[in-house]
């Protein structure tokens, strides 16, 4: 369960990016936000986990509020928050296992990292969620040798492997070509429902989120101004979402992936 | 149709001003070069002397005397081992200092402003200049070579590895930190593998340029090939001079190649 309460996020002086947001994340649900460019959506995900510090109001996961942590139990409660993202921020030069067992970095010892020993049932665990996702066969293999899809395996992989209360998705299809990107998508949906696992996700394909996920969250200006199921987001609940940025844009959102992979960012 | 004639139309590339400064600016150069010819004083009768002089100085040096080749090998040996101890102990110093004078790295400014002082120090000071000083510290032979050749490595493997760890790809080290591991971590897996091909081949760089100075630190007492050539110079033995100096050119096309050979492998 994932509550947040009076979220305000002002960088320097300058206007809010966040204006007190509110949003409770119950249970096991995959949770679509939608919004223009610049409503605020990739800084709501990271001041989740406090990539980006926010200026006020509170966020519970689970019952532990995230926002007053200091350093090392900030590092603990990070443990318990997967995150993927639009570029998939892999080490390119690492092998997939070596990328995979980074989500395992916050518990093993230090010299277990620098050797590469890691735990047996870390291994066995990476190889069952590598079997999972389809890429098991390149765990020798650099990441940088994979194509877009299978970078973005690992790195849902990687966060997987920490065990997380919840995922994070940052645009995490923006950077792929359509095929991959609806794989990505029903992966995402499919491991939420067998972990019993919510999924927060950043999107600008309206079309999948209406597809893959059961509520979706509309952004505009640092506020949540929609929040239903994909059937209640209608044309005026569009408009009001996107409206005043370029038709263009909309458009591109509204449209299917067979049209166009929508990067509109 | 009237047309403009061609005298009512005029182009100049300069400004009347801009053509005064060029002129002025040629003056100034013009003005250094001679004076700085007339200061130093050059004795002309031993320029025009100097052909004269090359094929005296050949005729004496041919043929190389051989007769000294195991002690010239068993010194280019030397000057290879210190060339080769200094740059790895400069490689595992200048670590830390990279470290802290990179801007993305640094823990805070003062540490950054430490290590960019003690890459400046490093590198301001020539070779062997740290020989000289090392020599009369701990006295004649390789160990003063070695700390003076480390000493000005620490400053250019610390600033070019700096570099390296400023340009490392972000988005890697967030992704680590937002797993919840602890700094040193990210250290060891988003950041060193990004750095790790400038490193090796900035070593393998450095040590080429090491192994070239230290066949010069001899000169100043700091061992290596050096010792034995300044000697061979001192007794106007030319033979044997002729001998070291070809040992040299071979040791450093060797070492060339090999550091060519290397830097193939590690990138």
């Amino acid at each position: 369960m994932l509550r947040i309460q009076n979220l305000i996020k002002r960088y320097g002086h300058g206007e809010p990016v966040l204006r007190g947001l509110d949003l409770d994340v119950p249970g096991e649900s995959v949770v679509s936000i939608i919004g223009a460019s610049g409503a605020g959506k990739s800084t709501l995900l990271r001041c989740i986990n406090r990539l980006v510090e926010p200026t006020e109001g509170s966020i519970e996961l689970n019952g532990l509020e995230l926002t007053h942590l200091k350093r090392e139990e900030l590092r603990k409660a990070r443990r318990r928050i997967g995150m993927i993202f639009q570029g998939f921020n892999l080490v390119d030069r690492l092998t997939v296992m070596e990328n995979v067992q980074c989500g395992r970095l916050g518990y093993i010892p230090y010299w277990r990292a620098a050797l590469r020993k890691y735990p047996a049932e870390d291994i066995e665990r990476a190889y069952h969620l590598m079997e999972r996702v389809g890429i098991a066969h390149y765990a020798n293999k650099r990441a940088d040798a994979l194509s877009g899809g299978e970078r973005q395996r690992v790195g849902v992989v990687r966060a997987l492997m920490q065990q997380p209360e919840i995922l994070l998705a940052d645009e995490p299809t923006a950077s792929l070509d359509p095929v991959s990107s609806r794989q990505i998508m029903e992966l995402l949906q499919t491991l939420s429902q067998e972990l019993s696992l919510p999924v927060l996700i950043n999107i600008h394909n309206v079309a999948e989120a209406r597809e893959y996920t059961q509520r979706i969250v509309g952004m505009r200006f640092g506020k949540l101004i929609f929040d239903g199921v994909p059937a209640d987001l209608d044309q005026e609940a569009m408009d009001a979402v996107y409206s005043g940025t370029p038709g263009e844009a909309r458009q591109q959102a509204e449209s299917g992936p067979a049209h166009s992979p929508a990067v509109v960012s | 149709m009237t047309q403009q004639t061609v005298a009512e139309r005029t182009w100049a590339r300069y400004t009347p001003q801009q053509r005064w400064k060029r002129f002025l600016t040629m003056l100034v150069v013009a003005a250094a070069v001679v004076w700085a010819v007339e200061s130093i004083d050059i004795i002309w009768p031993w320029v025009w002397d100097a052909p004269a002089q090359v094929g005296d100085l050949f005729g004496r040096m041919v043929p190389p005397d051989v007769s000294n080749l195991r002690a010239i090998l068993w010194a280019l040996v030397e000057t290879l081992n210190i060339a080769t101890i200094a740059t790895f102990v400069a490689i595992f110093l200048s670590l830390p200092i990279a470290y802290i004078a990179a801007q993305n790295t640094t823990p805070n400014r003062f540490t950054l402003w430490l290590g960019r002082f003690i890459l400046v120090s490093s590198r301001s000071v020539n070779t062997l200049i740290w020989a000289l000083l090392f020599v009369a510290i701990f006295g004649p032979g390789v160990l003063a070579g070695i700390i003076a050749i480390m000493f000005r490595s620490i400053g250019f493997l610390g600033k070019l590895l700096g570099e390296a760890i400023e340009e490392i790809d972000r988005r890697p080290v967030e992704a680590l930190e937002a797993t919840g591991a602890s700094r040193a971590k990210v250290v060891l897996y988003a950041i060193v593998p990004q750095v790790m091909p400038t490193f090796f081949a900035v070593g393998i760089l450095r040590w080429d340029i090491n192994l070239r100075e230290s066949t010069v630190l001899g000169l100043v007492g700091a061992g290596g090939i050096g010792v034995i050539l300044q000697g061979a110079i001192d007794t106007l033995a030319w033979q044997t001079v002729a001998t070291i100096l070809l040992a040299i050119i071979a040791l450093v096309i060797l070492g060339e190649a090999l550091a060519a050979w290397l830097r193939k492998k590690v990138i």
